[in-house]
């Protein structure tokens, strides 16, 4: 095992990850990043003919050279539809081929399958996000190498910076011609923007392109351009539409979460960020305070600049009816989006280049007013978790969550407790983000303003007389312990790292151990 | 004595089914298996092992299948399936009081009750958040005969573990006699209303607030538990007025519209014309014995607007709370009983006209050349009260010209 190093928020992480050095954690804004970032090698025109187009994946593979211990990259535009990376290391494993490490910017629960590729040493480990299934296979120690997990703004960071180099990155692409312009605005499995992909479209040695929808030259709009591409490859579905995106996108009936996100805009309206660019999501409590923002911007007559999605039928309905300015996409939810994405001309497909790269000469996230997010633990100190459940076990990616606390106000909203679990913690499982970047958390059982973030005492100001159930985080930790009970520590192996957290500037946040079983 | 017995629901969030069998060595034999068991697996054994231990049970395998339910439950589950299995044990295991019951007033606002099934735990944890002026747990017609024992622990359990925050602590029993087996339950556990479904003569009043009254004696409680018997066969209507005359403790009548219409052998329609004149005599009856008329609940919880329309019907025809079956109808309810603007502003000058007399020393009131009736400045004083009570800020309301 490597030799650990307490870091800024105080937690013990590894110097050397899977053989490479690590920085831990410093503080926020504290690592100052030096060199140039990576580039490709160098090719020649003439080694590309116009019609890039190989049989299979095997032969697209074989095409650019695959060899045990690659990097593979992938986007994760088709969600729980994919029916790429399941069929990809199977065509891996039949080369005889070994130990690679994949990166794809999310998993899903369809990428269960995977684990016998993890289990037969095809992959030696993952670095990306986790989900269920492969969550826990990696919180039971079972994968070779020790999993990285990325917010979406720091997976680009690391491809850019080199921490993270990818041999070869696949884009599967709802349209694509021969060369590998590619979009994701149409097309049976249209996905909408395919922003996810552009890291490895720039950064990756090998690209390679699969389509189930080969159009006529030129791809228009191409969203990749054929220039970085290596291979084309067409099979016949690259994802399962209705997994892909959603028909329509359902608002929650979960009375408590409609509690949630009506207290949500009523405290973006009394903090006065009613009409600024807002974050938007497609969870439950995200979605429903968007409604509620709707209405009342529309009854204040206010309008706001934009809004950065995670696009909705609802948010499209908003820029339909000129209550935001304009939609700026990291990833298409639902039929309306995509629709509107390839229509609206102010319905823009964005990159984590631009929505949330750390490491670049400005981003999105800072210019948002206001994000709502989810979180599986807070603690007193305001410091929150994404990834780990209270038992230890690694259950979720990161996504844009760490990015877009960078915004004026970073709301977590959430039921107190799942069950009997409850959420706000004496101390978290893992560390995600540092206390200062939370502003506010709000739960159906009061709202506690973290005074100790920057527009915190500002904010507590402008709340005053609101009529807010004004509460603060210890006082939701109490109602915590007097109603659930004090849970058991979580059962781990410290001895035993399976994962390490990074923060967005590539330093290390925290660690994810063994659970015992 | 059963081979084996069970209670509580298997694979429900929040709630948990407690098997138990005879046998084994004295200290009885807990197994476990929870969603919550890295974090709660110890102190899931120990309730259930203390609930056992208070109930006098040895010797008997306990399996415990659990979906992250609260100590209240999983303590009221394990009492259901033992009192199940061994028919004797009187004992009861009661979880600590939350936050005591406050006592409510006889006229106090009733626009919204929600009802919540006696069966599930899950529905009633965050029903006080919500801000309905009632939650009734029900232990009548949501539960089933089979479930009646268990429920009747859970509802138990529910009135003392949970805050229901300002929201008056209601109860509907089973119809007497059989409801008065429900009694000894709630009354001494902090409920301030008693809901008396199909009542139908003044002594199904009497005969409850007898039963209640030995059961608050022994117990010493001496906060008054109101009663709103609920008026929903023929019988119960066109007697309505001595029933709301029974007893002093009677604070509303309810309509069942559900029941009525089947046992006059109407259809129900959705402008409910076939029980216009039931609803009608129940508004007559009540304000007849001096209690509040209750409206019965509208079941379409998608149609906020036919919500809406029936809320403005029923305070038309003279009633003054409507029942809910989902949280989010409460809302709309209370809306619609907001009073309007302009008849808060009448009421405030009405108010000033009569303090204006006081200060005279004249009994004549009037505003501006007409004069105020008795009546009406007693209807604008309750106006005014009832919307202090909403919350709304009358004192911002400054009175000012009518248009």
């Amino acid at each position: 095992m490597a030799e650990m190093v307490k870091n800024a928020v105080g937690r013990l992480v590894p110097q050397e990850i899977n053989g490479k050095p690590q920085t831990p954690f410093l503080g926020v804004a504290k690592f100052e990043p030096t060199g140039r970032t990576v580039g490709t090698p160098i090719r020649a025109c003439h080694h590309y003919p116009l019609d890039k187009r190989v049989p299979n994946l095997r032969a697209a593979l074989e095409k650019v050279g695959l060899r045990d211990g690659m990097t593979i990259g992938m986007h994760h535009h088709m969600r729980n539809g994919d029916m790429i990376a399941v069929p990809l290391f199977d065509a891996i494993a039949e080369m005889g081929v070994k130990d690679i490490v994949f990166a794809p910017s999310a998993l899903f629960p369809c990428h269960e399958p995977l684990i016998k590729h993890l289990d037969s040493g095809v992959i030696h480990h993952i670095e990306g996000s986790m989900n269920g299934p492969i969550g826990k296979y990696c919180s039971e120690g079972k994968m070779k190498g020790t999993a990285i997990l990325r917010s979406h703004g720091g997976r680009y960071q690391a491809i850019q910076d080199g921490d993270l180099h990818i041999d070869i990155g696949i884009v599967p692409a709802p349209s694509a011609d021969m060369m590998g312009n590619a979009t994701g605005a149409y097309g049976p499995s249209a996905c909408g923007s395919l922003g996810f992909a552009l890291a490895d479209s720039e950064y990756a040695d090998n690209v390679i392109v699969v389509t189930d929808n080969l159009v006529e030259l030129p791809c228009i709009p191409w969203e990749i351009q054929g220039m970085s591409v290596d291979v084309v490859v067409e099979v016949p579905k690259i994802g399962d539409p209705t997994k892909i995106v959603s028909g329509t996108t359902e608002l929650t009936k979960s009375p408590t979460r409609l509690l949630i996100s009506k207290y949500v805009a009523d405290f973006i309206e009394a903090a006065g960020y009613l009409g600024q660019p807002f974050q938007a999501g497609a969870g439950g409590i995200s979605l429903a305070a968007i409604i509620f923002i709707a209405e009342r911007m529309r009854a204040k007559n206010l309008r706001a600049p934009f809004a950065r999605g995670g696009s909705t039928k609802v948010l499209v309905d908003m820029l339909n009816e000129g209550l935001i300015g304009a939609i700026l996409d990291g990833q298409t939810f639902d039929l309306a989006g995509v629709e509107s994405i390839g229509e609206h001309p102010r319905h823009v497909p964005t990159t984590p280049f631009t929505s949330y790269n750390y490491h670049g000469k400005g981003n999105w996230a800072p210019y948002i007013a206001t994000a709502v997010l989810g979180a599986t633990e807070v603690d007193t100190n305001f410091q929150a978790n994404v990834v780990t459940h209270s038992d230890g076990y690694l259950l979720h990616g990161i996504g844009g969550w760490q990015n877009t606390l960078f915004g004026e106000c970073s709301i977590l909203a959430f039921p107190l407790f799942r069950g009997r679990i409850p959420i706000v913690m004496e101390q978290v499982t893992t560390v995600c983000a540092p206390g200062e970047l939370i502003t506010v958390v709000i739960t159906e059982r009061g709202i506690a303003v973290n005074p100790r973030h920057r527009n915190g005492p500002a904010i507590l100001e402008r709340l005053k007389g609101s009529g807010l159930p004004l509460t603060t985080i210890e006082e939701l930790y109490e109602i915590g312990l007097k109603m659930c009970g004090r849970p058991e520590p979580p059962d781990v192996d410290r001895d035993h790292p399976v994962a390490a957290i990074k923060w967005v500037d590539g330093t290390v946040i925290d660690t994810v151990y063994k659970v015992n079983r | 004595m059963p081979e084996q017995a069970s209670a509580g629901r298997r694979d429900a969030k929040s709630d948990l089914m407690v098997t138990m069998t005879p046998g084994g060595p004295p200290e009885n034999e807990i197994q476990i298996e929870s969603s919550a068991l890295h974090l709660f697996g110890k102190r899931i054994h120990e309730v259930t092992r203390m609930t056992l231990e208070k109930l006098g049970v040895k010797h008997t395998h306990v399996f415990v299948n659990d979906r992250a339910a609260f100590d209240w439950v999983i303590m009221a589950r394990v009492e259901a399936a033992a009192k199940r299995l061994y028919p004797d044990l009187t004992g009861e295991v009661l979880p600590e009081i939350a936050s005591p019951a406050r006592p409510t007033a006889r006229d106090r606002m009733r626009r919204s009750r929600l009802y919540l099934p006696g069966v599930n735990p899950d529905l009633m944890l965050n029903a006080g958040l919500f801000g309905p002026d009632g939650v009734i747990l029900d232990l009548e017609d949501s539960v089933s005969p089979a479930e009646k024992d268990t429920a009747r622990i859970l509802v138990r359990n529910a009135l003392r573990a949970i805050d229901f925050g300002s929201a008056e602590r209601m109860v509907r029993i089973n119809p007497t006699p059989a409801g008065l087996q429900d009694l000894p339950a709630i009354v001494p556990h902090g409920v301030n209303l008693i809901l008396i479904p199909k009542a139908e003569k003044a002594s199904d009043v009497t005969e409850v607030v007898n039963a209640c009254d030995q059961i608050a004696t022994r117990h010493r409680i001496t906060d008054p538990i109101w009663l709103m018997p609920i008026l929903e066969s023929a019988k119960g209507v066109l007697h309505a007025e001595q029933i709301g005359a029974a007893h002093e403790r009677v604070a509303a009548l309810a309509f069942g519209a559900e029941d009525f219409t089947r046992d006059v052998q109407a259809e129900r329609t959705v402008d409910g014309r076939e029980s216009f004149v039931a609803r009608s005599l129940v508004v007559l009856g009540a304000r007849a014995a001096g209690v509040q008329p209750i409206d019965t609940v509208f079941s379409d919880v998608e149609n906020a607007e036919g919500l809406r329309a029936s809320v403005l019907e029923a305070i038309s025809l003279g009633f003054e709370g409507k029942g809910c079956i989902h949280p989010r109808q409460i809302a709309v309810i209370h809306e619609a009983f907001r009073p309007k603007e302009a008849d808060l502003v009448h009421a405030l000058n009405v108010k000033g006209a009569m303090e204006e007399a006081e200060r005279n020393g004249s009994g004549v009131i009037s505003l501006g050349t007409k004069m105020v009736d008795p009546p009406v400045v007693a209807r604008a004083l309750r106006l005014l009260r009832v919307a202090a009570e909403m919350g709304i800020d009358v004192a911002a309301l400054a009175p000012k010209k009518e248009g």
